[in-house]
C-alpha cells in the first residue's frame, strides 16, 4: 500500500467580493457578494515512502493549499487522505509528530531570539528526548553549516541563512515526510544549492519522503524524480519528469555555423532562418532524430560549428501552462 | 506540560526585553492613579452619604488597579499572535503536536506576566511611601492577604482564558480590530478596571453578576481591601473557579469548531 495516499480531495474557500471604489465599499457594508474559489478540486494521486516529488504549477494553482491539507493544517471539504496509517487533520496532533514543514514565505523562528532557542523550544514541543536532539542538532548544523549562525538573533540573519535554520527546525525531530513549500524562494545561486544537496541527501540517508513545491525549474530537475503539475486546482500530470521532457519537447533549435548555404526540403526539418554566421534549424524529432539529421546535415554542408538547443525546462512548463490553459 | 512551560518561559523572557514601554507604561499608572484618587477624595470629602467603600480602601483599590494594570486590562498589547494569524504564520502553529488553545494560553500568559512584572514593584514601593490619604495600605490581615493571592491568581489565569477568545475570534475576522474592540470595551467596564464595581447602579451591577468580569481583579482586589471580609469570600471564589474551568473549555471547544473551517492567510 502507498505511504501516502490523497482520493478526491477538493477545497473550496469563500471568498468576500469588493469592487473598487466609494460607493462599491458602501454598497458592501450593507450586502455582501461571495465568491466561490475551488482552490483544489479532486485531486487524487499517491506516493511512496522514500520518493521525491515535485509538485508544480503556477500562482494560485493550489499548491499550498494541498501541501497545507496534507499537513493537517487545513480540512478539506471532501475527499480521502491517508498518511502513513493517519488521515492528517483527525489524528492531527499524533500525525504531525512524523512530518517536518517548511513555508518559504513563513518563519517558524522567533524574530526576536537566536534560532537555538527556538531548536531547543522545539525539542520541548516534540518531546524530543535530550541526547537525541543533541545528536540530531550537532548532525544538522554540521550539514547545513550553520555553527556561526545559530547564536545570532533570527532578525539579523540574511534570507539565506535564515532558510538554512528554518529547514534545520523542521528536521529536529527527524520526521518520516518532509513538506517544502517553496523552499528556495528569494535565495541566491550558492544558498540554493546549499539546499538542495541537503535535501538529496537527507533523501538518501534517511529515506525521507519528500514533497516539494517550487517555482524554480532547477530545484525540480535536481531533486525530483517525479513532479505532479497541478493547475486550477486539478491534477494535469502525474510521472517522471523525462517522459514529460520527450512528450513535450519535440521540437529542437539547432545552430550552425557554416559559409555553405544551406536550402532543404527534408522531412523532419521545420524551419531555416539564416542568421550572422550560419543557419538556425527548428526539427521536429518525432520525424528526424538528432542523429539523422546530423548524418544529413554533414553529408550536405561543411560546418564549423554545431550548437543543439539545451532542454530548457522553464520554455517547458510555459508551454505546459499555455497548453493546459492555466 | 513542558513544551507549554517553554512557550511559557520564551514569552515571558522576550517580554521582560521591553523596558521601554515599561517606563512609560509606569509613569502613566502614576498619572492615572492620581487623577483617579483626587476625585475620589473630593467625591468623599464633599460629604457622599452610605459610601459602598472607605476611602483608604478606595485607594489602595486603585492602586491595586494601577499596580496590576497590565496584567488585568482586556487589551492585549503584544500583537504577536495577531500578526501570525493575520499573515498566515499560524501555519507552523497548527503543525505542532500540541494542543494550540494551549500554546496560544501560555504564550499570553507569559506575555501577560512580563509586563507586569516590569511595573507593579515600582508602583508599590512608591505609592506605600506617600503620604495619606494618598498611599498605598497594607492588607487586613495575613490570613486576608493569604486569600487575596489565591484568588489573584485565579484571577490570573482567568484574564488569560478571556484573552485568548481574541486571537480565536480573529480567525474567522481575520482582524482583531472590530468586534474584539467591543468585547474589550465591556469587558473592561464590567471588570471594574475604571470605576470599581461597588459604585455601579443596581441594574449594572445585576448584569456584572452573571458575567465573569469581575472575578479577574475585582474580587482579588476587594478582600485585599477588605471589603469582602475573610468570611464571605468562598462564595465568590469557587464561582471565579469555575468560570476559569468554564471558560478554557469554551475556548477549546470555540477554537476546534473554527479551525476545522480555517482559511490560512496568503499563499
Amino acid at each position: 500500500m502507498s505511504y501516502i495516499k490523497v482520493d478526491q480531495i477538493s477545497k473550496t474557500f469563500k471568498v468576500a467580493k469588493k469592487k473598487s471604489g466609494l460607493k462599491e465599499a458602501f454598497k458592501s457594508f450593507f450586502k455582501r457578494e461571495y465568491l466561490y474559489v475551488e482552490a483544489i478540486k479532486d485531486a487524487s494521486f499517491e506516493i511512496n515512502k522514500g520518493e521525491i516529488v515535485a509538485y508544480i504549477g503556477p500562482n494560485g494553482a493550489g499548491k499550498s493549499t494541498t501541501i497545507k491539507i496534507l499537513s493537517g493544517i487545513l480540512v478539506p471539504d471532501s475527499g480521502k487522505c491517508k498518511i502513513a496509517g493517519m488521515i492528517p487533520w483527525e489524528d492531527r496532533k499524533k500525525y504531525v509528530k512524523k512530518i517536518g514543514v517548511v513555508f518559504g514565505q513563513r518563519s517558524q523562528l522567533w524574530w526576536d531570539i537566536p534560532a537555538e532557542d527556538t531548536f531547543d523550544l522545539l525539542r520541548d514541543i516534540y518531546d524530543i528526548p535530550n541526547d537525541k536532539y543533541q545528536i540530531t542538532k550537532k548532525n544538522l548544523i554540521e550539514k547545513l553549516n550553520l555553527k556561526d549562525i545559530i547564536n545570532i538573533p533570527v532578525r539579523q540573519l540574511s534570507l539565506g541563512q535564515r532558510m538554512r535554520c528554518e529547514i534545520a527546525a523542521s528536521l529536529l525531530h527527524e520526521p518520516e515526510i518532509l513538506f517544502l513549500d517553496e523552499p528556495t524562494i528569494g535565495l541566491d545561486a550558492i544558498s540554493k544549492q546549499v539546499v538542495r544537496d541537503f535535501i538529496k541527501k537527507l533523501n538518501k540517508e534517511k529515506n525521507t519522503t519528500i514533497i516539494l513545491t517550487s517555482h524554480d525549474m532547477s530545484d525540480v530537475t535536481t531533486l525530483a524524480k517525479r513532479i505532479i503539475l497541478i493547475g486550477k486546482g486539478k491534477v494535469l500530470y502525474d510521472g517522471s519528469l523525462q517522459k514529460l521532457k520527450s512528450n513535450y519537447i519535440k521540437e529542437k533549435t539547432i545552430n550552425i555555423e557554416t559559409n555553405d548555404k544551406i536550402n532543404t526540403k527534408k522531412k523532419g526539418i521545420k524551419k531555416v532562418t539564416k542568421t550572422k554566421k550560419g543557419y538556425e534549424l527548428v526539427i521536429n524529432q518525432d520525424e528526424i532524430t538528432i542523429n539523422q539529421f546530423i548524418n544529413y546535415i554533414t553529408s550536405k554542408v561543411t560546418i564549423s560549428n554545431i550548437d543543439i538547443e539545451e532542454d530548457n525546462i522553464d520554455n517547458l512548463i510555459v508551454k505546459l501552462y499555455q497548453d493546459y490553459n492555466i | 506540560m513542558r513544551a507549554y512551560l517553554s512557550y511559557f518561559k520564551l514569552k515571558f523572557i522576550s517580554g521582560l526585553q521591553y523596558r521601554q514601554a515599561a517606563y512609560a507604561g509606569i509613569a502613566t499608572q502614576f498619572f492615572f492613579g492620581f487623577v483617579y484618587i483626587m476625585i475620589y477624595v473630593a467625591f468623599y470629602q464633599t460629604g457622599g452619604k452610605n459610601l459602598p467603600m472607605e476611602l483608604p480602601q478606595l485607594i489602595t483599590y486603585v492602586w491595586l488597579n494601577q499596580a496590576f494594570f497590565a496584567l488585568i486590562c482586556q487589551f492585549y498589547k503584544d500583537s504577536e499572535l495577531f500578526t501570525l494569524i493575520k499573515t498566515g504564520n499560524i501555519s507552523y502553529e497548527f503543525s505542532r503536536p500540541k494542543s494550540i488553545y494551549f500554546l496560544w494560553y501560555f504564550k499570553i500568559l507569559g506575555q501577560r506576566l512580563a509586563n507586569v512584572f516590569l511595573r507593579f514593584l515600582p508602583l508599590f514601593i512608591v505609592t506605600i511611601l506617600l503620604p495619606k490619604p494618598y498611599n498605598f495600605g497594607m492588607p487586613t490581615s495575613p490570613l486576608a492577604f493569604l486569600i487575596f493571592l489565591v484568588s489573584m491568581i485565579i484571577g490570573t489565569l482567568l484574564i488569560t482564558a478571556l484573552t485568548v477568545f481574541y486571537p480565536i475570534i480573529t480567525l474567522v475576522t481575520l482582524n482583531e480590530k472590530g468586534i474584539t474592540n467591543i468585547l474589550i470595551v465591556i469587558a473592561d467596564l464590567f471588570s471594574g478596571i475604571g470605576i470599581p464595581l461597588v459604585f455601579f447602579p443596581k441594574l449594572l451591577l445585576k448584569v456584572s453578576s452573571v458575567l465573569p468580569f469581575q472575578y479577574i481583579s475585582d474580587l482579588p482586589f476587594r478582600i485585599y481591601v477588605g471589603n469582602i471580609p475573610v468570611s464571605a469570600c468562598i462564595k465568590p471564589m469557587i464561582i471565579q473557579f469555575v468560570w476559569l474551568i468554564l471558560l478554557v473549555l469554551i475556548g477549546q471547544l470555540l477554537l476546534r469548531i473554527i479551525i476545522k473551517r480555517v482559511e490560512v492567510q496568503g499563499g
